[in-house]
């Protein structure tokens, strides 16, 4: 929660995002919005789908490229929860908890994906670094619960039954 | 139609007619089966011709408000000194809600055909289609539609040699609820916090970028080509007897059913046609306790309060609650009321942007106090106060968020209250470890 | 009534107030003053702190005072049940992780959390079974503690040093009840002007470190004056505690400095409490001085100031309207060289979101009144004029060795001086003046604003101002800083026909002088 999200976590390895094709993409966006300040979500999904995670020195570039200050630019990915600000495992498991899902089950869901990925409790990620689950408010697929998230798969339907054959999909 | 069920005879599909069909996906798929055909005659049409035709059909906001579609277009200037813009809600997030998922996933054609209406209609010339992070699929999908029907002259610089320039941008969101307040949505698109803002001023006088604009949500969107198609007076014949709501809506229907899905009706359809004809009733061996009528932010209504209810703006009103978004959450005799009620307070104090003080520590607090009680270490007080909490966090606050964790908690207690007193005076046994 | 005012009735009092003013402002005319943390008159209105909900009749619900503008015939209840209820309420949500410190928080006694709930809150607590939300104290820069878990999240801060300062180094990180103010960790409040935001905050969350735990508000004595530290006249408020300047704020003056002070000017008071103050008149005896009364001191300037040949005054460009005047009266007469020392910085430090607000490359408080009573700003010429000079009086300054080495040589050298040093060596009397917080006076800032400051401590010793003495020498009736202020105006003509009393608190622009933001 908050008390973590003081705490930068250290990345010496970041190498900057936006050059070459990266940069190219970024900016084919601008023309598309009367601002840079505009482009802010969609460069950071570009950092995050380009390291896995969005980190301070991943701030800082994107402040630098959309002219916005690094404060400014961290406010904002703290509100958003898709954007990871620590570093999460190789496949990142979202699981719709909220009501609907909820009176379908979903907590058993929950607990089975916590059980066969090893990952123990929720936002842990598991020792082989393979996964990482969280519970997720509404994911929009109510009538097919439960629906879970794996990076950016979309599953419906999800039982404790079909965890196990499913993570195996996920190297 | 009842995806992911076959269509229910009760059904009046005009949006989800091709839910299900792969083959509706493609610009040319959609083509084939009358698409694009309402935007060509929209062009022919003033302006002003498209959104009277849009009020004379009575089409209410789906999103949730109800607002009349036309009336809200009408409030965009006419002239145009500065740009317009339109915003396409697609950040569908309310619980129970999952209809413009099917709407994009299924027919995203149908969706950019209505927004190149609508933007003709206020004299935009860019829209942004602002769509939820999750939602993975629906936005690649929307992004190869809009490249389709970019490349067909059904959008982009000159739409179908009209001269008339309409651009499609699909902006992707991050994960936060509130963004499907429209003004919240408004800043998230200009890449920062999604805060609802002050209302004055209204989005159709200084919205996007201080400049006017309307923001619509997916099935409203996807609704207009229909009314352009066919006339606003057909459009608002499509009803039972009440004027006031006109037209076919979608319902999702979630939790407790045996046949779960989107169901597309005409307004005032009675809600028992739909849970139990529909939707096939509860599962066998159970009965109905409760259904939340119009996602997860308005009033919960007890089975005995479904029966008769129309299923129209009018109609869920009269048995004090909301329409909403059409998404229904049903619950049968085994829930819970009072855990799931704690989860809704949950959802609401997570997605709570932190701008006003009632809603960041009311929708927290209000949450620690259910937790408690469905941990056995509930107070007999602890009513009274969430009822008060409720009160101060409801009509105080720039957006509804507040309310909407305060309205499941202030009609559950009325509904519901000996199931809250079973934990606190310790005859039921707790189900929470912590509090 | 003009067509540009409207007639409103707040808690039954009417008023007319321009169109477009917020309820909040309109009230104040009114005598109401309606609680509120994120307003600020000096700030764009958020409205989310919800503090100041009152009931509008015909409204259907509770409308934010912050950002509801009045309308003709609106009829305003901000004390009624309903509105009361509402101003309870956010306070018991804002109370339930605000931790109870008080006894140990700068902010007590003049935080309007505290105000408030003493005022309306509820007696007990009804959140007493869970902890408070905890986060920890964070350094956020040269003079700045963010104290989070004090922290009501009315982003008052973000928005001065966004929307005001223009450089967003501050912002709400998170959201829901998880939220706090975050700060880039590379850049930090270094802002010449970030220490506004220790005043902005309405709570003990931002603190200052230079204030840490020095004094309890309510020991405070707090004095009007106009801080010394460049031309801008920035008006402040000098506290006081057992007659020791511990603290500097921004006093509002929507001409000059709005509600900001910048942080050279808010750091400039220790010389102010100095301890190495000259306390007595001294005459030079032999090769040195010895103390003396006032008498005698001043019937040996009188017999210097009577002769005649060339004079010299090296003044401090801080010194007042009122001593500066009455210093070149007590020498007409005489051929007479004036000037005054203005200490030049290389450059300016704006507050972008003011116009006309910097901290000026003049770091003297009343170069425009010198220069507006004749004294002259080329002050090494000065300094080799004083060397063959008949008579040098010099007033406050610093002067370097060689200075002092070239003063040495006139015929007599009077000092009037706050600080014992090796330039009075050559002294033949030395008088010892009052500062800047020991006397009352006036300044004249760079717009030509006549501005006056009171008097928050008292002076060491027999210290007295220097008007008094100059007025003493030559018998001038000058008793009070209001004689002395009408006699060195009716021989300027900027100022003639202006009295003391009409400068008031926020002071009055020169005769002939444009209003604020004139001069490039």
């Amino acid at each position: 929660m908050s008390g973590s999200a003081h705490q930068a976590v250290h990345d010496a390895e970041y190498q900057p995002v936006f050059v070459g094709e990266a940069r190219a993409k970024l900016e084919a966006l601008f023309p598309r919005y009367p601002t840079r300040q505009a482009c802010l979500l969609p460069a950071l999904w570009m950092v995050q789908e380009a390291r896995g995670w969005v980190s301070e020195r991943g701030i800082a570039e994107v402040a630098d490229v959309l002219g916005l200050t690094p404060a400014y630019v961290k406010g904002v990915v703290t509100f958003y929860t898709m954007y990871h600000t620590h570093p999460v495992g190789r496949h990142f498991i979202q699981v719709c908890t909220t009501s609907p899902c909820n009176i379908c089950g979903a907590e058993d869901v929950v607990k089975a994906f916590l059980q066969h990925t090893g990952c123990g409790e929720l936002g842990a990620t598991s020792p082989d670094g393979r996964f990482t689950v969280i519970e997720v408010e509404c994911l929009g697929a109510c009538g097919f619960a439960t629906p879970v998230l794996i990076d950016d798969d979309f599953i419906e339907g999800i039982t404790p039954e079909r965890v196990p054959g499913l993570l195996q999909g996920y190297k | 139609m009842g995806y992911p069920h076959p269509s229910h005879p009760g059904e009046q599909p005009l949006l989800s007619k091709y839910f299900g069909d792969p083959g509706a996906r493609s610009y040319e798929g959609w083509v084939k089966r009358g698409g694009y055909e309402s935007l060509r005659k929209a062009l022919g049409m003033t302006r002003d011709q498209v959104t009277e035709e849009v009020k004379a059909s009575g089409l209410r906001g789906r999103g949730g408000a109800g607002f009349p579609t036309g009336l809200k277009w009408s409030f965009m200037p006419k002239e145009v000194t500065r740009p317009h813009y339109l915003v396409c809600n697609a950040d569908e997030s309310e619980p129970g809600t999952f209809k413009d998922r099917e709407i994009m996933r299924w027919t995203p054609h149908q969706l950019l055909e209505g927004c190149a209406i609508a933007a003709h209609a206020i004299g935009a010339e860019r829209v942004y289609i602002y769509i939820r992070g999750e939602f993975t699929a629906e936005y690649r999908i929307l992004l190869e539609a809009v490249e389709e029907a970019t490349r067909a002259g059904a959008l982009g610089a000159d739409v179908f040699g009209t001269g008339r320039r309409i651009e499609v941008i699909v902006h992707r969101g991050a994960g936060a609820y509130i963004c499907g307040e429209e003004t919240a949505m408004m800043n998230s698109i200009e890449g920062k916090r999604g805060n609802p803002r002050i209302k004055p001023p209204f989005p159709a006088q200084a919205g996007l970028w201080a400049c006017p604009t309307t923001i619509n949500n997916v099935e409203t969107l996807g609704s207009v080509p229909h009314i352009i198609r066919e006339g606003g007076a057909w459009y608002k014949g499509l009803c039972r007897g009440n004027p006031k709501s006109t037209g076919t809506k979608l319902f999702s229907v979630c939790g407790h059913v045996q046949r779960p899905g989107n169901y597309e009706v005409v307004m005032g359809t009675p809600m028992k046609d739909l849970i139990f004809g529909m939707c096939g009733g509860m599962r066998p061996g159970r009965t109905l306790k409760a259904v939340i009528p119009g996602g997860s932010s308005v009033p919960i209504l007890t089975a005995a309060e479904i029966e008769d209810c129309q299923l129209d703006y009018e109609g869920v009103a009269a048995r004090g609650s909301m329409l909403g978004s059409g998404g229904m959450i049903v619950m049968d005799d085994s829930t819970d009321i009072v855990y799931q009620v704690m989860r809704l307070a949950r959802f609401y104090a997570h997605e709570s942007c932190a701008q006003c003080t009632q809603c960041r520590e009311g929708t927290a607090w209000t949450t620690r106090i259910l937790e408690r009680i469905l941990a056995g270490k509930g107070k007999p007080e602890d009513l009274e106060l969430l009822l008060d909490l409720a009160d101060n966090m409801t009509g105080k606050t720039i957006c509804v968020l507040s309310d909407s964790c305060a309205a499941p908690v202030v009609s559950a207690i009325a509904k519901f209250r000996p199931e809250f007193e079973a934990y606190l005076n310790r005859t039921r046994p707790p189900v929470l470890a912590t509090a | 009534m003009s067509s540009d005012l409207v007639s409103v009735t707040i808690d039954g009092v009417v008023v007319q107030v321009p169109k477009g003013t917020p309820i909040i402002e309109a009230a104040k005319q009114a005598g109401v003053l309606v609680p509120h943390y994120c307003y600020h008159p000096s700030l764009p209105s958020p409205a989310v702190c919800r503090m100041c909900l009152v009931e509008v009749e015909k409204a259907p619900k509770l409308m934010p005072a912050c950002v509801t503008t009045v309308a003709d015939g609106q009829v305003v209840h901000t004390d009624s049940e309903q509105a009361r209820k509402a101003r309870t309420g956010v306070l018991e949500f804002l109370l339930i992780n605000h931790p109870l410190d008080c006894p140990i928080c700068d902010q007590a006694g003049e935080c309007e959390l505290q105000n408030y709930v003493f005022q309306e809150g509820r007696e007990g607590t009804r959140y007493g079974d869970y902890a408070k939300r905890y986060n920890p104290v964070e350094d956020f820069g040269p003079d700045v503690l963010y104290v989070a878990n004090r922290c009501i999240l009315c982003t008052r801060c973000v928005r001065f040093m966004d929307d005001v300062a223009g450089t967003p180094v501050l912002n709400v990180s998170e959201r829901g009840d998880r939220a706090y103010i975050g700060i880039d960790q590379d850049q930090l409040l270094d802002h010449p002007w970030a220490g506004n935001v220790v005043d902005l905050c309405p709570v003990g969350s931002l603190v200052s470190k230079d204030f840490l735990h020095k004094a309890r508000a309510w020991d405070l004595d707090k004095t009007a004056s106009i801080c010394t530290g460049c031309s801008q006249g920035c008006n402040i408020m000098i506290d006081t505690r057992d007659n020791t300047v511990v603290r500097l704020r921004p006093r509002p003056n929507m001409e000059v400095n709005r509600h900001f002070m910048c942080d050279h000017g808010r750091m400039n008071y220790r010389w102010m409490n100095r301890g190495d103050r000259i306390e007595a008149p001294l005459v030079r005896s032999g090769d040195r001085h010895v103390a003396t009364d006032w008498d005698q001191a001043l019937d040996l300037v009188r017999g210097l100031v009577g002769q005649a040949g060339p004079a010299v005054i090296l003044a401090s460009g801080g010194a007042s309207l009122e001593s500066l005047g009455m210093l070149k009266g007590m020498l007409a007469g005489r051929p007479l060289t004036a000037a005054v020392q203005v200490p030049l910085a290389d450059a300016e430090a704006p507050l972008a979101g003011v116009p006309n607000l910097a901290l000026r490359k003049e770091r003297a408080a009343n170069g425009e009144g010198a220069r507006l009573l004749g004294y002259s700003m080329e002050w090494d010429p000065a300094v080799k004029v004083a060397g063959k000079a008949a008579l040098v009086v010099l007033l406050d300054v610093a002067l370097t060795d060689a200075e002092a080495a070239v003063v040495a040589g006139a015929g007599a050298v009077v000092v009037l001086g706050t600080i014992e040093s090796q330039a009075l060596a050559a002294a033949r009397v030395v008088l010892p003046v009052t500062n800047t917080a020991e006397e009352q006076g006036t300044f004249v800032n760079r717009d030509g604003r006549v501005q006056r400051y009171e008097q928050a401590r008292s002076a060491p010793g027999m210290g007295r101002p220097a008007w008094w003495i100059a007025a003493e020498v030559q018998g001038a009736a000058a008793a009070t800083p209001a004689e002395a202020f009408a006699q060195v105006a009716a021989a300027v003509t900027g100022l003639a026909g202006m009295t003391y009393a009409d400068l008031g608190v926020t002071g009055r622009m020169l005769r002939g002088a444009s209003a604020a933001g004139s001069r490039v």
